[in-house]
């Protein structure tokens, strides 16, 4: 079955398609950063307006890619939610009519389920049972998964998610928009250890997150500081720290609780690398598998929607021919419409 | 350039969608605010029904491309972009204005009409049309977005009025245009009639590839950069 997995919930458009059985054929991912940087953050409006110029160009070129057309297509998946209305409206309506013309079905997935399984494309790839850290701009969350589809929010972030104490952190050091891979590169060149942050909600037990006060804490800092470009970079590198020790020390208390022996790491924050090494470190520590997606995998992109709406149209799932979208969705609320049986490829 | 065209239009408060061939229309419209994403590709279903036809009779597709709500003109594009991506068909985009212009025009084709649609922001959309025999419905000048005071209008003795925008802002419009022959402040874009507007181009061979066709805002300033914030 060949699936087309169309994402379009924030600032990129991605595009790709799956075959159960032959795996990932083409994805191409088109992304807004330029568009939004000198507003300082993605202006909705003008999201959706780039979405519906890019959309089709960049699904004809990635079915040229797969050397397909349309009508070698078996079904259609996009995301639904959660997401900006507007944006994710532009991915709806384009793939349920698209899918409609063809007389295919197609399936609204989840976004947050396209990132859990995204480390499922790669070769090698953990089966469930596993620990998921979703660990985005808008996600810090462990969930744990017990099949695909069977998924149980074990921690959440309280405030903040990680993503978004990057980009706020990096504002508030001057930094250029967006934020958070800027923050982790100039990090690189920061003393490890001259600036001690607290490891937020590690002193006591739980799996919740609460990034806000670390925040703060680095704008005290700053602003007590001579400012100059080399203790800039040394905050940098002790927010960094803070926060990837954080992480990390909550999954291995994930893994601890469940019991279970995987940990994989999906969303944009899974690219950074500090935290790709305190992960692995405490893997061989505590003598667990970590599986990442690559990087261009752990932000958003279709191939993560096509292979999600692949399972769940191979099970039977459906979506009729209104164009729904749920801007807020929580990821609990897709548990309930979750199959008795789990969901597999075969 | 044979078979049925199928035309829709979500850009305002409506929804409608129709199929046209020579002399035979079948149209669905409802006023559905807000449901406009759940009717479209039901009603479509119904229309074909109706007329007893199957998607691959469908020659292209017409569609309503604004001025209007962002988000329904957007969503009326994508559903016209995704069908005829899926059927191999060419689009023609045609505008929201217009098609309340010929609403007018085919009660009195000798008036100038102002086809005005509520922009919300104190601002209206609006277009001055008039009838052409040979051209058929024609625009005098440009579309715009603005205040009913002071968007440009044609200069005309004989009015007939149409849209939303009209009845938003009567005290603005009655000084401009006086006691217009036609008014109705309450009618939305149909698309039977942006099909009527489109046959005559697809016939030309004006119909595009539905990457090329996209919406029309109008209003294109929707935010402020960090600079003019006077925060960097």
């Amino acid at each position: 079955m060949r699936v087309l997995g169309i994402e379009s919930s924030c600032d990129e458009t991605g595009v790709a398609v799956y075959d159960t059985a032959a795996g990932l054929l083409a994805h191409r991912v088109y992304s807004q950063i330029e568009l939004h940087q000198d507003y300082g953050g993605v202006v909705p409006e003008l999201a959706s307006r780039d979405h519906v110029r890019k959309l089709l160009p960049l699904l004809r070129e990635t079915l040229t890619a797969a050397g397909l057309g349309v009508r070698d297509l078996d079904g259609v998946a996009y995301t639904s939610g959660p997401g900006l209305v507007g944006a994710l409206l532009v991915g709806a309506a384009t793939a349920r009519a698209l899918a409609w013309s063809l007389d295919l079905p197609a399936i609204g997935v989840h976004h947050m389920e396209g990132h859990l399984l995204a480390p499922l494309l790669e070769p090698d790839a953990p089966q469930p049972p596993f620990v998921a850290l979703l660990v985005s701009g808008g996600h810090t969350q462990l969930i744990a998964v017990r099949g695909i589809g069977e998924y149980e929010l074990i921690g959440d972030t309280l405030d903040d998610a990680a993503g978004e104490a990057f980009d706020k952190t990096a504002k508030m050091l001057g930094l250029p928009y967006p934020g958070g891979p800027e923050l982790a590169r100039l990090a690189e060149s920061g003393t490890p250890g001259r600036f001690r942050f607290a490891r937020p909600m590690c002193d006591r037990p739980g799996l919740d997150f609460s990034f806000s006060g670390l925040k703060t804490q680095v704008l005290l800092a700053w602003e007590k500081s001579d400012r100059s470009d080399q203790t800039r970079a040394d905050i940098a590198r002790g927010f960094e720290q803070a926060v990837t020790e954080t992480l990390a020390t909550k999954c291995r208390r994930a893994l601890a609780e469940t019991g279970m022996r995987a940990l994989v790491v999906a969303g944009g924050v899974g690219a950074n690398l500090r935290l790709r090494a305190a992960l692995h470190t405490a893997a061989v520590n505590d003598g667990f598998n970590v599986a990442f997606p690559r990087p261009e995998f752990c932000t958003d992109n279709g191939a993560m929607i096509a292979f999600a709406g692949a399972l769940r149209l191979a099970a039977g799932q459906r979506q009729d021919t209104s164009i729904a979208v749920r801007p807020r969705w929580p990821l609990e609320e897709l548990l309930a419409t979750t199959p008795a049986e789990p969901l597999t490829l075969r | 350039m044979s078979g049925w065209l199928l035309s829709l239009d979500t850009s305002t408060e409506a929804v409608s969608v129709a199929l046209l061939r020579a002399a035979e229309c079948y149209e669905r419209f409802e006023l559905a605010p807000k449901r406009q994403a759940q009717r479209v590709l039901p009603m479509i279903d119904e229309v074909l029904a109706e007329a007893g036809i199957v998607k691959s009779m469908l020659g292209a597709i017409a569609v309503g491309r604004g001025p209007g709500a962002f988000t329904g003109v957007r969503l009326g594009i994508s559903v016209a972009q995704g069908i005829a991506l899926g059927l191999d068909v060419p689009v023609l985009p045609i505008s929201s204005l217009a098609a309340l212009a010929a609403d007018v025009i085919d009660i009195d084709p000798t008036l100038t009409v102002l086809a005005t649609i509520d922009a919300r922001m104190g601002e209206v959309y609006a277009g001055c049309y008039r009838f052409d025999a040979q051209h058929g419905v024609q625009l005098i000048g440009d579309e715009c977005v603005g205040p009913a005071h002071s968007v440009p209008l044609a200069r005309a003795e004989r009015w007939g009025v149409i849209g939303t925008g009209w009845s938003a802002y009567p005290e603005f419009w009655s000084p401009r245009i006086g006691a217009p022959e036609f008014a109705d402040g309450a009618r939305f874009p149909r698309a039977s009639r942006i099909a009527e507007l489109a046959v005559s181009r697809w016939q030309r061979g004006h119909g595009i590839a539905p990457e090329f066709a996209l919406p029309a805002y109008l209003r294109d300033k929707v935010a402020l950069t960090e600079v003019e914030r006077g925060v960097r």
